[in-house]
């Protein structure tokens, strides 16, 4: 069995998290979205959360986010328990308008520099220019988000994200809403970036190929509510290795995880919809 | 004939693209189009159609007393104008309206950003304007008379009473409507109650805003107008109301048009260029609206 080293401590720790969501119907009542859920995130990790839909994936990550409190259990970071949103975690989310439009991509960038007062202005719009021209974006500075098209969009928030330089960057299926090629060239500069800059990633996805691509460990969840299935290492895979042995056996195993059932053979053959890879 | 058709097996072709910027992807219009696409050109036509037809009818009714024509009713506009009477009128009512709106905008924000940062500052909301939203601002000139007695206060606060609920129902409607993970994002990097309110609420709910503005102006103007008509002058000084109310009792029937025309003048200038230059440089730029 591998163990990390003991003097390394984990940078995020999921204990037995429990979370609830109070449901309006029928006069209020509470609904479990996930059940004990446990999970260590290293440094420089790029975590996934794999799991079919209502496994309470993103609820985690909001969790870690500190949108939502957990009713049982804790999640801390650096020993701290989580207490509210914060700017050293910063998310991306799946959604388009998680840009304000009244920004330019230049402001979008240098708004929580200095929402959160940390740089002054030219140094927040130095660096921001510097993150822009990291995710291919140079010559957009002053676009506003509606003329721009959904990868870029995602590219302004990744980069708004970056230049936070959180202790953490939780995504939350930042690809989803993109199509099928723009999101193998995002899957690439996402792991570009990480090459180059080792942070630390909590990535949660819906797609078996996605999390094997992007991830070096993989955290499956069960739906209703979500439990850990299986916790796998996929450091092993990259965007090359997508057609070969390894990989469909990796993702045959994740499924018949996931499903409880060897995936039937047209199914091995054509990898679920979703999967466009 | 076989009833299972098969598709032909066709050749493969590569073919070799232009470079981009050797196709021309951007072409102008022709002029005319590009004419017939100014808002301006096309409102002003409608405007001298409408003029037309007023002066068409005018002249078929033949009675200048009950409908002065469009030539007769601008030039007792321009007369008004050169004797300084209408000018000073309209300088008298647009004051007062101005502070009676500015106040009502104040007083619209503080209450949405209360609704938007505590539930009870919600219910607030919405049970004070169910309340009062329904109630027709010129009821309340009679009290407000009684209270504040004959003068600019009592008309500066039926103004605020016009202005504030319609205002103040838009805005938190726009509030409302703003995208949850906008919240989320600006509560991320750590804003929250009133730097959350300035920084996303109001930018992002900022067309229905707008909206809740041009209505509010829109109720000012009636009121205002209403209540010089009802209760005349206040110390000496009247508004346009007033000067419609007079020349009406004199049979200055192109006079009275005058003074309307002035309303809708002042109407048409604000909505084209305040209201329209502010969705301009916000909402049309952000791609909030068309």
């Amino acid at each position: 069995m591998v163990r990390p080293p003991a003097a390394v401590e984990p940078l995020l720790r999921a204990e037995a998290v429990s979370l609830e969501y109070r449901s309006a119907e029928r006069g209020g009542s509470t609904v479990r979205a996930t059940h004990g859920v446990s999970f260590d995130v290293y440094r420089s990790d790029r975590f996934v959360l794999l799991g079919p839909s209502g496994c309470g994936k993103s609820s985690l990550l909001k969790a870690a986010a500190g949108f939502i409190a957990p009713s049982a259990g804790s999640i801390r970071i650096d020993g701290q328990p989580v207490q509210g949103p914060g700017p050293n975690r910063v998310v991306v989310f799946q959604e388009f308008d998680q840009l304000p439009p009244w920004k330019t991509v230049l402001a979008n960038v240098m708004f929580p520099l200095l929402a959160t007062r940390r740089l002054k202005r030219a140094d927040a719009e130095e660096r921001a220019r510097h993150w822009i021209a990291k995710v291919g974006l140079g010559g957009f500075e002053n676009a506003h988000p509606h003329t721009l098209s959904g990868g870029m969009k995602q590219r302004v928030a990744i980069a708004r994200a970056l230049a936070m330089q959180p202790e953490i960057l939780l995504m939350d299926e930042p690809f989803a809403a993109l199509d099928a090629l723009t999101r193998r060239n995002m899957q690439e500069e996402l792991g570009r970036l990480w090459e180059e800059l080792r942070f630390t990633l909590l990535f949660v996805t819906h797609s078996i190929e996605e999390a094997l691509v992007v991830g070096n460990r993989i955290l499956l969840l069960s739906p209703h509510p979500g439990q850990v299935r299986a916790e796998l290492n996929s450091h092993q895979f990259g965007l090359d290795s997508a057609g070969s042995a390894e990989f469909q056996a990796a993702t045959r195993r994740i499924h018949s995880l996931l499903f409880d059932a060897p995936p039937t053979a047209a199914e091995a053959i054509a990898p679920s919809r979703d999967l466009a890879l | 004939m076989t009833l299972l058709l098969e598709p032909p097996i066709r050749q493969e072709y590569e073919y070799a693209v232009a470079a981009p910027g050797r196709l021309a992807v951007e072409r102008p219009l022709p002029p005319a189009q590009r004419l017939w696409a100014q808002a301006w050109l096309r409102k002003t036509l409608i405007l001298l159609a409408l003029a037309g037809l007023w002066e068409l009818a005018a002249r078929w009714q033949g009675n200048d007393l009950l409908l002065p024509g469009f030539l007769q009713t601008a030039r007792a506009f321009v007369d008004g104008i050169a004797s300084g009477e209408l000018l000073a009128r309209v300088r008298t009512s647009l004051l007062v309206l101005l502070q009676g709106y500015l106040a009502g905008i104040v007083a619209a924000f503080a209450l949405t950003a209360l609704a938007a940062s505590t539930r009870i500052g919600r219910d607030l909301l919405e049970t004070l304007t169910a309340m009062f939203n329904p109630l027709p601002a010129i009821a309340l000139l009679p009290l407000a008379l009684l209270w504040f007695g004959l003068g600019r206060t009592s008309l500066v606060f039926v103004i605020v009473h016009a202005v504030l609920w319609p205002l103040a129902l838009g805005a938190y409607t726009g509030f409302q409507g703003v995208p949850e993970t906008l919240r989320m994002a600006g509560r991320n990097y750590g804003l929250r109650g009133l730097r959350l309110v300035l920084h996303i609420l109001v930018p992002a709910a900022l067309p229905a805003i707008l909206s809740g503005l041009k209505i509010g102006w829109a109720f000012a103007w009636r009121t205002l107008i209403a209540a010089e008509l009802v209760f005349g002058t206040t110390a000496g000084q009247g508004g346009l109301g007033w000067y419609i109310f007079q020349n009406r009792n004199e049979l200055y029937t192109d006079k009275v048009f005058a003074g309307l025309a002035a309303v809708i003048l002042i109407g048409l200038l604000v909505d084209n260029l305040v209201f329209r230059a502010l969705e301009r440089v916000t909402v049309r730029r952000w791609g909030m609206a068309r």
